[in-house]
């Protein structure tokens, strides 16, 4: 997927270099490398060893070798100061999680925030990147405008939220009672009905123009032959897009839900800015239940399972995607 | 503007209804992606009286204006203006070099892992691309443990400037091990579209692997390098968990960490709150403002 988005925007800024290597059979292009005889490939494997090494090894150490040691500090009973105790390790923090109701009302939310903020971030992605395709003017001004959120701290965009939201001031609920809408103005953040609502509207603010940038890397890797085709049929505007070329964003859509769905799993700095560690049982998710375990609470082995169970969440999300990249030989 | 099919006819001549209504909706929706900075930026410049009695989006009348905001901002959150000990240098003290040591890092083994033959390639290369998606809580807990059972500060004994920093430098290290996934999944993209018979051919005149990382490949890698830094520098300056997990002392604390206390003592000041929320984002928006093209070349990799 990356090499092809790569490989378009590429060719959309007209360097023809790359034009020899499109493929058109949607995978394998492997073929062409080096191999010379079995004997240079064993000393090409030492050679790359330095390149490559490095990296691995940090990453093993800090991604795998910590979530291994995180798993093994699950199974123990730790808390407060001092070391966990290896010699005794049970399953119990798992047991203590499945009677937790704060952790029951954590997960619910997890996936509540995982699904909807996916599926609104993606859909207005998409319309955006539809109406920047239109072969407008300023294209990249907007672009430029639509994408800047991303391109902020969560530290900083929880914060114009929080003034956003406010009650009495906040430019939500002073833009509702200019519209005559006053019935609609909620205190967002204060009534736990509204909260997790608020926070995926926030977050759905910052997180379209990335879906919008993919989206139009797709849109734009279409040939101009299907929009045409479609127009010849007669078919509607919104039927073509719906039936011609939605259908082929499928690649876009599924590594931009990739994405969304991950941050989902991880999203903490918003919530922990605006909320604290305890954003109450509406809002809270895994993520920030984990830290405010961990981290405020000191139950080190407690918020170690729960980390267990958010990295079995995105495991789950990305072990088919990778296996299926792999599978269609773009790995 | 690079944008594919606009046609050169005059601005209005184009300009149907349908149009019209186009141009009108993505105005809208320039709007609505701005209303938040835009009322924090009029709300930065209202004395606490303005703010509270005048709409956020409205700009202040002559009587609200004051900059104010800012300089008690910046006081809380850099201190003097010299000060090379605020939040801000903190921040550019770990940011800086754990950008570029996980661009290089990653510059390398993308090369390692692309460009050579070697069955176990896929394998390596899988783990890292997890390594993007990994959700950070998993490795928190061991990540303090690890940084307190490895004393970079004992390390460090007797070293002007670094000593006293150790979080800063614990915090680098992290950065730069967490931030290779991403970096090498973006020269990797890259490398593959590189020509290998170019490569072969120096590889058949005796090149060795390095020589050709550095005679060609090097020199190919410079915009993706800057696609690399910019999108990795705003990832790592934006970042606030792994702050709060490994630096402890506030004298350290980075930009991220400054705000966010800023924020929670100053819980009314909300005209202090944005203007220090913008000065916090100052060095990524104008990274992004010079650099917009290459950052989202950046976001698009993301997408693995």
């Amino acid at each position: 997927m990356i090499r092809d988005t790569l490989r378009r925007l590429r060719r959309r800024r007209g360097d023809g270099s790359t034009e020899e290597a499109v493929r058109t059979d949607g995978g394998t292009e492997t073929g062409r490398r080096f191999s010379i005889g079995s004997d240079s490939i064993d000393n090409e494997l030492l050679e790359s060893l330095p390149f490559w090494l490095p990296a691995a090894l940090l990453v093993g150490l800090f991604v795998y070798g910590a979530i291994g040691w995180n798993f093994l500090i699950s199974l123990t009973d730790w808390s407060g100061l001092g070391q966990p105790d290896y010699s005794s390790l049970s399953l119990e923090m798992y047991r203590i999680m499945l009677e937790d109701a704060n952790f029951i009302a954590a997960t619910r939310n997890t996936f509540v925030l995982l699904i909807v903020f996916t599926a609104v971030a993606l859909v207005l992605g998409l319309l955006m990147a539809i109406l920047v395709d239109q072969g407008i003017r300023f294209e990249n001004t907007f672009r430029t405008i639509y994408l800047l959120p991303f391109s902020l701290s969560f530290v900083v965009t929880a914060i114009f939220w929080s003034w956003m939201y406010n009650v009495s001031s906040g430019g939500i609920n002073v833009t509702l009672q200019a519209l005559g809408l006053d019935f609609l103005a909620m205190n967002w953040l204060g009534d736990p009905r509204f909260r997790l609502a608020a926070i995926i509207f926030a977050l759905m603010w910052q997180f379209s123009g990335y879906c919008l940038i993919v989206y139009l890397a797709g849109l734009r890797s279409i040939p101009d032959e299907h929009y045409e085709a479609a127009k010849v049929d007669g078919a509607s505007t919104v039927r073509m897009y719906w039936r011609v070329i939605v259908p082929q964003l499928r690649a876009a859509t599924m590594s931009a839900a990739v994405v969304l769905m991950v941050f989902a799993l991880k999203a903490f700095d918003f919530i922990y800015v605006m909320f604290g560690t305890n954003p109450g049982r509406s809002a809270d998710i895994l993520a920030v239940m984990m830290y405010r375990q961990a981290f405020s609470a000191t139950n080190w082995a407690y918020g170690s399972a729960i980390a267990i169970v958010l990295f079995a969440m995105a495991l789950g999300v990305i072990a088919p995607y990778i296996y299926m990249q792999y599978r269609r030989g773009e790995l | 503007m690079s944008g594919g099919g606009s046609n050169e006819e005059g601005f209005l001549e184009g300009l149907t209804p349908r149009r019209v209504g186009l141009y009108a909706v993505l105005l809208a929706m320039v709007g609505f992606y701005l209303a938040p900075l835009e009322s924090g930026l009029m709300t930065s410049i209202k004395s606490t009286q303005a703010f509270a009695s005048t709409t956020p989006f409205a700009p202040p009348g002559p009587e609200g204006f004051t900059i104010e905001p800012w300089l008690a901002a910046w006081e809380s959150l850099q201190g003097s203006l010299f000060n090379l000990r605020g939040s801000l240098v903190n921040s550019l003290f770990f940011a800086l070099p754990a950008t570029l040591l996980s661009a290089t890092l990653g510059s390398l083994a993308a090369y390692g892992l692309t460009k050579v033959s070697w069955r176990g390639q896929i394998f390596v290369f899988a783990l890292l691309i997890a390594g993007v998606f990994i959700p950070y809580q998993a490795v928190l807990v061991p990540l303090r443990q690890f940084w307190s059972f490895v004393d970079v500060a004992s390390l460090l004994t007797g070293v002007p400037v670094l000593e006293p920093r150790s979080d800063l430098i614990e915090l680098t290290i992290t950065h730069t091990a967490y931030g290779i996934p991403i970096c090498t999944v973006l020269f990797r993209s890259y490398y593959q579209t590189i020509d290998d018979d170019m490569l072969e051919a120096a590889r058949l005149d005796g090149a060795s692997v390095a020589r050709i990382y550095r005679r060609i490949i090097l020199p190919l890698s410079v915009p993706m390098f800057a696609v690399t830094l910019i999108y990795q520098f705003t990832q790592v300056w934006n970042d606030l968990l792994f702050a709060l997990v490994i630096v402890q002392s506030s004298e350290f604390f980075v930009v991220t960490q400054e705000l966010n206390a800023l924020q929670g003592a100053l819980v009314q000041e909300y005209n202090i709150q944005m203007a220090g929320a913008f000065i916090a984002a100052l060095p990524t928006l104008i990274v992004y403002v010079m650099f917009g093209k290459q950052f989202a070349e950046g976001v698009a990799g993301e997408g693995a």
